[in-house]
């Protein structure tokens, strides 16, 4: 116990001195003005976060502990870490980003990765809570065959977790080369470590922790940015209306950026879209690991609500940026316009830029600063939360359930998720550098089709329809797995824009619409050809399942004296 | 769970109740919700005229931004009308479910 206390510690403490010298080393070199209060919000942010992850350490011990934080977090704190883990620095970023450069458009993107909130709630949310334990593996293998159910949710799990790590990983690397002046390798490498060091040692609890302090601190943040830029940039009017005037008279779209653009124009790529943000949400497992972190459905379904009110708020915040951007950057003469290789005048940074030079015009170099740190935290903790859940289907599901059939020492099966995580970190490093040069764009939106494909679809199937059977879902699994996937890969962004092989074999951008339906008539068909023997122990199983979800009665951690 | 636990909570008419009032309520407001965000989506892609009107007379702001941040905010208010009920109700249910069965 004291050992590895101490190597904590030593660990700790190298990593910040090291972080504080790679950032003189650089600024030296490149002869850029260092941003100092950049550093130091970030060094009180890590000092925090380990502080944290000591004192989560501490409490971690049993598997329940290091899982689900011992089921002890309330429905306000798992709603700010949800919202924490919701709420990627991509996200704040690239939405007001596209606000900048597109206007209104920006904000129908928002509403689409709004609108799974509901869903998750009405669907998922109490019904989750009910029938899991640490992993949403739990649930789909409820009343089905262990081993192939199991491997399949681990499958969908990780697939999603290592696509989602990647984009963050190598976002993170960017961001961090822009912001603090370290170099690539060495940006992806600190995340890497840090996010080992949180989720090994303070499991859960550490990792609720770190998204709680994240969430607040790009709320914050945001807010700040957002009603300083309206009082800045309307003269102290503060109404909506002069922001939007200014920003119609400075961007070179006018009014145009006041209506609904070329963002959506085919309706079936819109709907498709919309489907894959509103289920991908409900198939990410890092999200739906949350809901075994409280103690009940009540407190559940409370999480969902806050979770849903600061992402909104959130979203509105990205929208505002967005034109106070537009009214305080875009100008020619504003400082923060520069002129690129092809001779075009665009923002210094590039579009994804706006938010943070517009901290700096609204708030000099000490919000600058703060935006900076919050945005480098908030890839920690969006980072900490995928390897936890990638973790967990590795230990709980592959390793206890599948290998070892149930039959494991709880300590045994939190130290091989120890491990799990250290493997998944250093890949995390490996793919964020293997990917430096990449543009990682569309793995968003090959995740939450996967997500929403793969993982979904068997979820919500096994807790509403009884006749599903394990050969049914097995068949609308891998089918909603292995489609998204090829539809990706063969649609126009990956096929004709990454490997350059001409007209896309598949013709939409967002495969969901497609995959979906292959997914759940898999499950279906699987289901209703399947005479066997397990398919009738299967169909009797769930009257038995649906009154533990319906009631929570003998759900894990409910009341049982 | 044994069976003779689930047979009495299955044979309770408050049982009965809670599922038939919350699978309704929740299919309700999920089918609100689809029809508000994909009403929303038909008409960015069949009528965006009606969104680029001015709010008021001789505004700068459409009426598209107060339609998009009301979808926004209809997803908060539509799960807190569901936790307003659910956490009151149907736990109320539940509870004397459990407090007659267990």
């Amino acid at each position: 116990m004291r050992l590895w206390q101490n190597a904590f510690a030593a660990l700790a403490l190298s990593l910040v001195a090291g972080a504080a010298l790679a950032a003189g080393d650089v600024g030296e070199v490149k002869k850029q003005a260092v941003n100092i209060p950049a550093i130091v919000m970030f060094l009180v942010f890590v000092g925090a976060t380990l502080g944290i992850t000591y004192w989560a350490a501490q409490r971690t011990k049993t598997a329940k502990d290091f899982y689900a934080a011992g089921g002890g977090i309330t429905g306000f704190q798992n709603g700010l870490a949800i919202a924490g883990d919701y709420m990627s620095a991509a996200s704040f970023l690239g939405i007001s980003g596209l606000v900048f450069i597109n206007g209104y458009d920006g904000l129908i993107y928002s509403v689409g990765w709004l609108v799974g909130w509901p869903f998750i709630m009405f669907l998922i949310a109490e019904q989750l809570r009910n029938l899991g334990k640490y992993t949403y593996a739990d649930v789909v293998s409820y009343r089905f065959q262990r081993v192939p159910m199991r491997t399949l949710a681990a499958t969908g799990s990780l697939v999603v977790v290592i696509l989602y790590l990647i984009g963050q990983m190598v976002g993170a690397g960017k961001l961090i080369q822009v912001l603090f002046g370290l170099d690539y390798v060495y940006a992806v490498t600190i995340v890497g470590i840090l996010i080992i060091l949180y989720v090994t040692f303070g499991g859960m609890l550490a990792t609720t922790w770190v998204q709680i302090i994240k969430a607040c601190l790009l709320l914050g943040g945001a807010t700040i940015i957002a009603f300083g830029a309206l009082y800045v940039a309307t003269g102290g009017t503060m109404a909506p209306e002069d922001l939007f005037r200014k920003a119609t008279e400075i961007h070179n779209k006018k009014d145009a950026i006041m209506r609904p653009g070329t963002l959506v124009t085919s309706p079936i790529e819109a709907i498709s879209l919309g489907m894959a943000l509103m289920f991908g949400t409900a198939g990410l497992p890092h999200i739906l690991m949350r809901f075994f972190t409280v103690p009940n459905a009540t407190e559940a379904r409370k999480s969902v609500f806050y979770a849903t009110g600061f992402i909104g708020y959130f979203y509105i915040l990205t929208f505002l940026i967005g034109f106070g951007a537009i009214v305080l950057l875009m100008a020619p003469d504003s400082g923060y316009m520069v002129t690129n290789a092809k001779g075009v005048l665009e923002l210094k940074g590039g579009q994804n830029m706006a938010a943070v030079n517009l901290a700096a015009a609204v708030g000099g170099n000490l919000l600058l600063g703060f935006i900076s740190a919050v945005a480098f935290a908030t890839i920690l903790a969006v980072v900490a939360g995928l390897t936890l859940a990638g973790a967990s289907a590795i230990s709980h599901d592959l390793y206890a359930n599948v290998w070892a059939h149930g039959n494991v020492d709880e300590q045994q099966e939190v130290r091989v998720s120890k491990i799990a995580t250290l493997v998944l970190g250093v890949i995390a490093i490996l793919l964020g550098i293997a990917f430096e040069q990449q543009n990682v764009a569309y793995l968003v939106g090959l995740t939450f089709a996967v997500a929403a494909s793969a993982n979904f679809p068997i979820l919500i199937v096994s807790v509403f329809w009884s006749k599903m059977t394990t050969k049914g879902a097995l068949l609308g699994g891998w089918l909603g797995l292995i489609s998204s996937t090829l539809f990706v890969i063969l649609g126009p962004t990956v096929w004709t824009d990454v490997l350059k092989l001409g007209d896309p074999i598949f013709p939409f951008k967002n495969p969901a619409l497609f995959s979906m339906i292959i997914a759940f008539l898999g499950i279906w068909i699987g289901s209703i050809l399947d005479n066997s023997e397990n398919a009738k122990q299967e169909h009797a199983a769930f009257e038995a399942q649906d009154v533990r979800c319906q009631t929570g009665i003998g759900a894990e951690g409910a009341a049982s004296h | 769970m044994q069976q003779d636990l689930v047979h009495a909570i299955k044979s309770n008419p408050k049982y009965h109740e809670l599922i038939s009032k919350r699978k309704s309520f929740a299919w309700i407001l999920a089918a609100i919700m689809l029809v508000i965000y994909y009403g929303f989506i038909l008409i960015i892609a069949f009528n965006k005229e009606f969104l680029s009107q001015p709010l008021w007379s001789g505004s700068i702001t459409t009426v598209g931004i107060p339609i998009g941040i009301g979808v926004i905010v209809s997803a908060f208010i539509l799960t807190g009308i569901y936790v307003y009920r659910a956490n009151s109700e149907f736990d109320r249910l539940s509870r004397e479910i459990k407090e007659e069965v267990l």
